[in-house]
């Protein structure tokens, strides 16, 4: 490999060519401070578009400063990162940017959690100067079933935009207009709700300030929670786990399921259960489908529509809803965990309880913001009355919990309730990719061969390359298996099925990068990838040390069958645990 | 081709056509044909002749009469006194502005006895919307010359001893651009006309695709053939309606000639062009926002590298040039590189075309070499100041460029002595101010312009613009404190050491260049809350002169506002907190007693 030799504050190093001085000044223990760039390094994500302009440097025999997160090393380069030209141009610069944002820290959203106003402490800014004429470009709030954007808070660090185009290949946010008033819009300047967005969140997930942030459920489930009348069932996603204890100080990948069970308990969740077991319940629902799929195919039934998709990920059903409604009878019809759960609360467990329907409310907490929307669908309601009422995601429980002034340390580990607290391992893998269709695997193989299965860990399928694929042997039936995380990805695999070239015989798709644990409702990695890393090896470790590791195992959902459901894929289950996909295909209307 | 005993030329650029050009070229022809001279006079539309504020121009060959200012009317007088009995129509020619005295011909012409066109050779000489007058005026026989002569790096070799630098503003060396698109391999390369012509005031590039559209075509199938590139494309605005209409015609063309399209002049090179369409972005013109809009994205320029000559159109290595770039490299291909070179200075070799505007006698397009002082300029090419008043300062290089003064009208005019002085060639707008401008105002004009035009990609000049414009703002109210003057200065550096692209590190020249200049002017609105020129409305103050009102009551009546006091026959008075300085009451008022303070 090519290097370079260069000099950074009077430091010598030696980078590969073509490595940016950011990085060989990172190698120095150089931390040049930036307001725009992120590199998600394991993900292969990264946005650059050199404009916040606060990295820059003073490159010997350059006329102008050096935005040093996209300039190149080169041989015999002299930097200088502190300088007093340097440091006076950072300052100004952040001035400026300050003297364009709101000054309403103490009841930001983001206060405390914001990379801006870390970087405001960072720099020294004390002052700002020029304020009382100074503008403001200002611009309407806009409200989404999942997303609000505060774009007097936006930056332009178009770090949303590199997430909604180049990653997820979604389009609903880019810039728009000019100059002083460009901002990053929706096509036409549209509300996000009528825009081509799928409520992935990873826009939220990565934006450093607080123009982008959850509408937040807490005040309405602190409502249900303190009516007498009313029955508060809680659900906790997988991936939730595996990163709420990141905001309460532990290191990323910190398994706090007893804490969290404990906590929720504390804050007056009469029943606290787990998503995993409808998870578990996924897997059978969805399992039997895949195999019914196949049997018919290899029978030469060519209405058996193969790849089967899996259909957990909201943010990914409304993407193949906008995107690609003529294949939307090849997903599975199988619901997501969270409205099987709410769709078997407020039935099963309702008649256990002798309630009715309409005095449970099911809350579920979600590293995800499409589950917001999720929820909210009409099919997923009885009456008006949703399966779920609301969902929550990590950052606003992790929240809930400081207000309720819980301290999650210092908890005790509890237990889930039963019925719909157990669960098996391959329940908690959903939370990452390859999860779900492990999962799968573990028990299609073993109903469809009728063998046991002596491998449970299927590592050919983990990982966080984009678009993965394995074969897996089903006693001779080689099975093709496709796994893609972030919609970018996904696409890829449904343009082939859309041409017919695709090989697969089942593909797993999550919306975000790393599946679940990578959610936009998930606390901020501020762009260090190693934290998702973290979090999936928390889940891939809770899953070794479940004692059922396949959810076709797991005796709650056998009773459930048993007493309640019938058969899997029967009459009952279907109602119940099955939905329908729609054309969504957004049609803007330019009135004349 | 027929051969007329004369011809009868006539403006045919966006300028005189909008001043009734095309009626007097109808009513010429009409006259020519009542007169059964069809057969020996012919009547062309060509390009632009430069002079812009005397339009519409008309010119008689042999004998380059100039007539000036014509109306339709005047066509039957030309016809009847010029050409049937050769004698000039004194009445229309044109005037030196100092010596009153009119001047017949053209190369008599005070205001084109220093220019050397070059880039503007056939510009009002040959009718653009047929190719067989370019080929007449030889028009691709350059394209010619290197298909059947040259080697791809001879040709390069050639422009890049002539020393020609790219005339979009930066100076690159064209040579240098063309060896580094050669050199990196690709299956498809491009060749871009950068027409996106923004600079407030400038039109050489529009002028240049009115009047010589087949020049600009040549060179860019020239570039393609030493590029290894086999599509042009030219990004021109859509503002510019009869450059595009002449384009248009100027490819098909050529395509029906065989100089565009396969094997062009029967050689193996191939070669077509296509227009894209600009919305008139200012920032469009920096090559990679250029390149962003051709492919359909937000027009916001990139960090480069990596360079348009590595990555540039759908990540193909791709040529970018500007419009009189390409315009000069044809007659660089035939007469030589030793000729061009020969022209202008050590580092800026040949003509560079500037567009004369502001408070000048002379208003218009001028092709001078390289070298020639603000000076020749301004008193020589542009007639001195208008109504006499006091020269005060030129801004050259658009609206990001510095304004100079009386100590660098000496200067020999390139890109670097530009640069050194505090300004910069730009495109080549260049503005004359007088004594009633106001240096504050002049900076914070052009600094709105960059203001509306930054992309808002960076935060320097998005956010760092508009804080300037508003503290210029400041200054021109009276309102600023003595540190803003530091802090103006502080902001701008930065600004100019951390924008993105070239839009955000010029803007701030205005400002630069006159704080450095016009310092007392500055001091003088923050200090003393006055403005010098009297430009600054809310520095100015109208006054009653009490010796001279008689109390005629004139001035209250015409004051919109009710501003003005007092009775019959007994001094007025103005009440400076209604007072909004619209200035009809000094119009008004018979007796001189009105006055601004």
């Amino acid at each position: 490999m090519e290097t370079v030799k260069l000099i950074i504050d009077n430091k010598e190093v030696e980078v590969p060519k073509g490595t940016t001085i950011q990085k060989a000044a990172k190698l120095l223990g150089i931390d040049i401070p930036t307001l725009c760039y992120m590199d998600l390094h394991d993900l292969n994500i990264e946005n650059k578009p050199g404009g916040c302009r606060i990295c820059v440097a003073e490159v010997k025999g350059r006329r102008n400063l050096a935005p040093t997160c996209s300039t190149r090393c080169e041989e015999g380069m002299v930097v200088s990162t502190h300088t007093v030209r340097v440091l006076n141009a950072r300052r100004t610069v952040m001035e400026f940017i300050l003297s364009d944002h709101p000054k309403d820290c103490l009841v930001c959203p983001k206060s405390g959690n914001c990379e801006l106003q870390s970087m405001a402490h960072r720099l020294g800014i004390r002052e700002i100067p020029g304020q009382e004429y100074a503008a403001m470009s200002t611009y309407r709030k806009d409200f989404s079933p999942s997303i609000i954007r505060d774009l007097d808070k936006c930056i332009m660090c178009r770090r949303c935009e590199t997430m909604c185009n180049t990653v997820q290949t979604v389009g609903a946010l880019s810039a728009v207009n000019r100059g002083f008033m460009a901002a990053v819009a929706p096509a036409f300047e549209q509300n996000l709700e009528f825009s081509t967005c799928t409520y992935c969140g990873q826009c939220v997930a990565v934006c450093p300030t607080g123009a982008l942030t959850e509408i937040n459920h807490v005040p309405s489930v602190l409502r249900a929670l303190v009516d007498p009348t009313k029955t508060v069932v809680v659900q906790t996603a997988p991936a939730v786990r595996a990163a709420l204890g990141e905001e309460f100080g532990y290191e990323p990948g910190t398994l706090v399921t007893g804490k969290m069970v404990a906590a929720l308990r504390a804050l007056g969740f009469k029943y606290v259960f787990d998503t995993d077991f409808a998870a578990d319940l996924t897997i059978i629902e969805e399992g039997t489908e895949l195999l019914d799929r196949l049997t018919r195919h290899l029978k030469g039934d060519k209405t058996a529509r193969l790849p089967i998709l899996t259909s957990c990920c909201p943010g990914w059903v409304n993407f193949f809803e906008e995107y690609f409604p003529d294949l939307k009878d090849v997903p599975s019809t199988s619901k997501s965990p969270q409205q099987m759960f709410g769709a078997i609360a407020k039935t099963y467990f309702a008649d256990i309880l002798g309630i009715n329907r309409k005095d449970m409310v099911v809350v579920s907490i979600m590293p995800c913001l499409a589950k917001k929307y999720e929820c909210q669908r009409p099919e997923f309601s009885v009456d008006n009355n949703p399966d779920v009422d609301f969902s929550i995601s990590t950052r606003e429980l992790a929240a809930f919990i400081k207000q309720a002034n819980i301290d999650l340390k210092t908890l005790k580990d509890e237990e889930f309730d039963a019925p719909l607290g157990e669960s098996s391992g391959a329940g908690v893998i959903f939370g990452t990719t390859g999860g779900v269709i492990e999962a799968a695997v573990r028990t299609a193989y073993e109903v469809h061969t009728g063998k046991k299965l002596e491998r449970v860990d299927f590592t050919e399928l983990r990982g966080l390359e984009g678009v993965r694929s394995a074969t897996i042997d089903f006693n001779g039936l080689p099975i093709n298996i496709g796994i893609a995380h972030g919609l970018g990805n996904a696409r890829k695999l449904l343009d082939d099925v859309r041409s017919g070239k695709s090989q697969f015989h089942a593909i797993e798709v999550m919306a975000c990068p790393g599946g679940c644990i990578g959610g936009g409702g998930q606390p901020l990695h501020h762009g260090n990838s190693e934290i998702i890393k973290e979090r999936a090896a928390a889940l891939y470790r809770e899953d070794r040390q479940k004692p059922l590791r396949k959810s076709h195992d797991n005796p709650f959902i056998k009773k459930l069958y048993e007493e309640f459901l019938g058969k899997p894929n029967g009459e009952k289950a279907h109602h119940l645990l099955h939905t329908h996909y729609f054309d969504k295909k957004k049609k803007i209307m330019i009135k004349q | 081709m027929p051969r007329e005993k004369m011809q009868i030329m006539v403006c045919g650029g966006t300028n005189c056509s909008g001043t009734h050009g095309d009626s007097v070229i109808d009513n010429l022809k009409l006259e020519i044909e009542a007169n059964a001279l069809e057969n020996d006079i012919r009547v062309l539309r060509t390009g632009c002749f430069g002079l812009c504020n005397l339009g519409p121009i008309v010119k008689i060959m042999p004998g380059e009469t100039i007539y000036t200012k014509v109306t339709p009317d005047d066509a039957k007088e030309i016809v009847s006194e010029h050409i049937m009995k050769g004698r000039k129509v004194e009445r229309l020619l044109y005037r030196d502005p100092s010596s009153k005295k009119p001047e017949t011909t053209e190369s008599e012409l005070s205001s084109h006895k220093k220019q050397l066109r070059i880039v503007l050779r056939n510009c009002g000489i040959i009718d653009p919307e047929n190719i067989e007058d370019a080929i007449a005026h030889d028009g691709y026989q350059a394209l010619s010359k290197v298909l059947t002569e040259m080697q791809p790096l001879d040709v390069i070799k050639v422009i890049k001893d002539s020393g020609q630098r790219g005339r979009g503003g930066a100076g690159f060396p064209t040579g240098l651009k063309w060896e580094i698109a050669y050199k990196n391999m690709a299956d498809q390369k491009y060749v871009v006309c950068n027409a996106d012509e923004g600079d407030p005031g400038a039109f050489m590039d529009r002028s240049v695709l009115e009047g010589d559209p087949h020049s600009v075509l040549e060179a860019m199938a020239i570039c393609g053939y030493s590029i290894g590139a086999s599509e042009g494309l030219i990004y021109v605005r859509a503002e510019y309606p009869l450059a595009v209409h002449r384009l248009k015609i100027a490819i098909g063309q050529a395509r029906e000639y065989g100089l565009l399209g396969k094997n062009i002049l029967g050689t193996e090179f191939n070669f077509d062009i296509s227009l894209r369409y600009g919305a008139g972005a200012f920032v469009c013109g920096e090559e990679t926002a250029l390149i962003h809009s051709m492919e359909g994205l937000r027009g916001e320029p990139t960090i480069k590298p990596p360079f348009p000559a590595e990555s540039g159109y759908l990540g193909k290595p791709t040529n970018v040039n500007n419009v009189e770039t390409f315009a000069g490299i044809p007659a660089i291909i035939l007469k030589g590189a030793k000729w061009y070179s020969s022209i202008g200075t050590e580092k800026s070799k040949g003509t560079k075309v500037f567009a004369l505007a502001g408070k000048i006698n002379n208003v218009g397009l001028i092709e001078v070499p390289m070298g020639i002082t603000l000076r020749e300029i301004i008193y020589e090419i542009g007639g001195g100041i208008r109504h006499g008043k006091k020269f005060k300062a030129v801004q050259t290089g658009g609206p990001s460029g510095g304004c100079l003064t009386e100590k660098h009208l000496d200067i020999p005019i390139d890109f670097d002595n530009l640069i050194a002085a505090g300004s910069m060639m730009g495109s080549g707008g260049m503005i004359v101010m007088d004594e009633d401008n106001c240096m504050v105002s002049v900076a914070k004009y052009f600094l709105g312009f960059t203001v509306e035009e930054s992309c808002g990609k960076c935060a320097p000049c998005r956010i760092g613009n508009k804080r300037l414009h508003e503290l210029l703002g400041q200054i021109s109210e009276g309102k600023a404190k003595p540190e803003d003057l530091e802090r103006l200065r502080n902001m701008s550096q930065v600004i100019k050491d951390t924008a993105l692209c070239g839009l955000g590190q010029t803007s701030p020249n205005p400002v630069l260049s006159t704080l450095d200049n016009f310092m007392d002017e500055y001091v003088a609105h923050v200090h003393d809350q006055k403005c010098p020129a009297g430009e600054c409305k809310s520095l100015m103050r109208y006054i009653i002169n009490k010796d001279n009102c008689i109390g005629c009551t004139a001035c209250a009546r015409a004051c919109p506002v009710n501003a003005i006091s007092g009775e019959r026959k007994e001094v007025h008075f103005i009440d400076q907190s209604i007072c909004i300085k619209c200035g009809t009451c000094k119009e008004k008022c018979k007796f001189d007693a009105i006055f601004i303070e």
